[in-house]
């Protein structure tokens, strides 16, 4: 297993008040939020936030989200929450939150499922899981770097694809499990190692992001592919609701 | 500390008193969260090793481990991603036994759990001694499956749940604290769920 390019990071991480400025819907079940932070501290692709809910009587929920957008120095980020049924934080997010509120976070956590934005990498997503490969993904294409990464997408539909209209261009590609368009000569289908083997190259990191079954059996298809273990970095998204 | 958020009120009004502060019950979930690949691991050519400050180093065979006497652990685990599971059971070998067989030297103060996968974990030794820790093959009555750490893992279920080494493949008895996987991306070095030592300087 890689470690992370051997950096140490172990200062405090406070929570702090980030404003709602906008919100926007990826799919009927995911929504974006875009945060202001009042003591921004950039982030690297792939980080993630935790989030967290006080109720009157100091009962807290919290939950981790990975960050959307790019590093940048905006001061500024988007975090993409899928709603899941029951799940505490993410339907009072979708169903109570609007532009102007103030959510406590604190982060960015994580730096092992990083890309430092220099390294060829393929990024395989599967629902949710693309949300940190898009912070990946959007920036390579804001350094004009996408040339370093390769990205396939695996959605349950078009209607069900996150940031389907951004996602098109060199280099990545979308997959659909139950149906897809119909001009797309594929067809609906789990993801194959047909899929995957145009994406593998020597000497690239790849990052897999999903639900646990989609990660290993990203990770199987990939071994058949003949990518080594040592180089598979995996973030398994759980059902954290 | 905490401002209060603008219409959360939050669900579980009856928080079970076994759940520690900001986890959840994941119920029926077993969620599974690691970093790398999931490891194909046989239980034919499956280690298990004490070294480091010990007076023999010692190695066991999976037949040789589970020949050993059994120790049962019976209650909650807590993954720092806030879910909970409350009433396992879990089988295996004590670590006492194993640290008893390879004899501890009086230097020793910490160690680090390895994995066949290379992950890394420490903890401070007086965690997995006195009947605190195991390494486990069984959950809830069948044997372990390779995405919760199978054949074997580590099991410290007073603290964090990353402490508990998926795929352990050794405890290094150190005479300091080196700090492990999780813990060098920012973890908290101890990980005690009671007092949300969830990140470095909790």
């Amino acid at each position: 297993m890689t470690t992370s390019a051997g950096t140490t990071h172990r200062r405090t991480l406070r929570w702090q008040a980030a404003k709602v400025l906008s919100i926007r819907d990826e799919t009927p079940t995911a929504r974006t939020y875009r945060l202001l932070l009042p003591e921004p501290r950039r982030h690297l692709a792939g980080q993630h936030y935790v989030l967290r809910l006080t109720a009157p009587d100091g009962y807290t929920a919290s939950r981790s989200y990975s960050v959307a957008s790019a590093p940048d120095d905006t001061g500024e980020i988007e975090l993409t929450v899928e709603r899941l049924v029951g799940g505490e934080v993410s339907e009072y997010l979708h169903e109570v939150v609007e532009p102007g509120d103030e959510i406590e976070v604190r982060g960015p956590i994580g730096l092992f499922f990083v890309w430092p934005g220099d390294r060829p990498a393929l990024l395989v997503g599967g629902g949710s899981g693309v949300v940190p490969l898009m912070a990946m993904l959007r920036l390579a294409r804001r350094d004009g770097r996408a040339d370093l990464l390769r990205v396939l997408v695996s959605a349950r539909s078009p209607a069900e694809t996150y940031y389907a209209d951004e996602l098109p261009g060199d280099g990545v590609r979308v997959v659909w499990t139950r149906s897809a368009p119909p001009e797309d000569p594929r067809g609906a289908g789990r993801m194959t190692v047909a899929d995957l083997a145009p994406l593998v190259r020597a000497e690239q990191d790849v990052y897999i992001c999903g639900s646990p079954a989609f990660a290993d059996a990203a990770t199987e298809r990939l071994r058949e592919a003949g990518v080594p273990d040592g180089v598979i970095r995996v973030e398994r998204f759980g059902p954290s609701g | 500390m905490a401002t209060v958020t603008r219409g959360f009120f939050g669900r579980r009004r009856d928080r079970d008193p076994r759940l520690p502060p900001g986890q959840y019950d994941a119920r029926d979930e077993w969620p599974v969260l690691h970093a790398e690949a999931t490891p194909r691991l046989a239980t034919d050519r499956w280690t298990f090793t004490v070294s480091g400050l010990v007076d023999r180093e010692t190695t066991w065979t999976w037949d040789e481990i589970r020949a050993l006497p059994r120790s049962r652990y019976e209650g909650d685990i807590h993954c720092v991603t806030t879910w909970s599971k409350l009433g396992m059971t879990f089988d295996g070998v004590a670590v006492d036994t194993l640290l008893a067989a390879a004899g501890v030297q009086p230097a020793a103060t910490h160690v680090v759990a390895a994995s066949h996968t290379g992950y890394t974990t420490n903890l401070p030794l007086a965690d997995v001694t006195d009947g605190k820790a195991w390494v486990v093959w069984d959950a809830d009555g069948r044997p372990l499956t390779t995405e919760h750490g199978g054949p074997a893992r580590l099991l410290v279920p007073h603290l964090y749940f990353w402490k508990s080494a998926k795929w352990v493949s050794e405890l290094r008895l150190l005479d300091h604290d080196e700090p492990g996987f999780w813990e060098r991306n920012g973890y908290h070095d101890r990980g005690d769920p009671w007092k949300e030592q969830r990140y470095q300087g909790d």
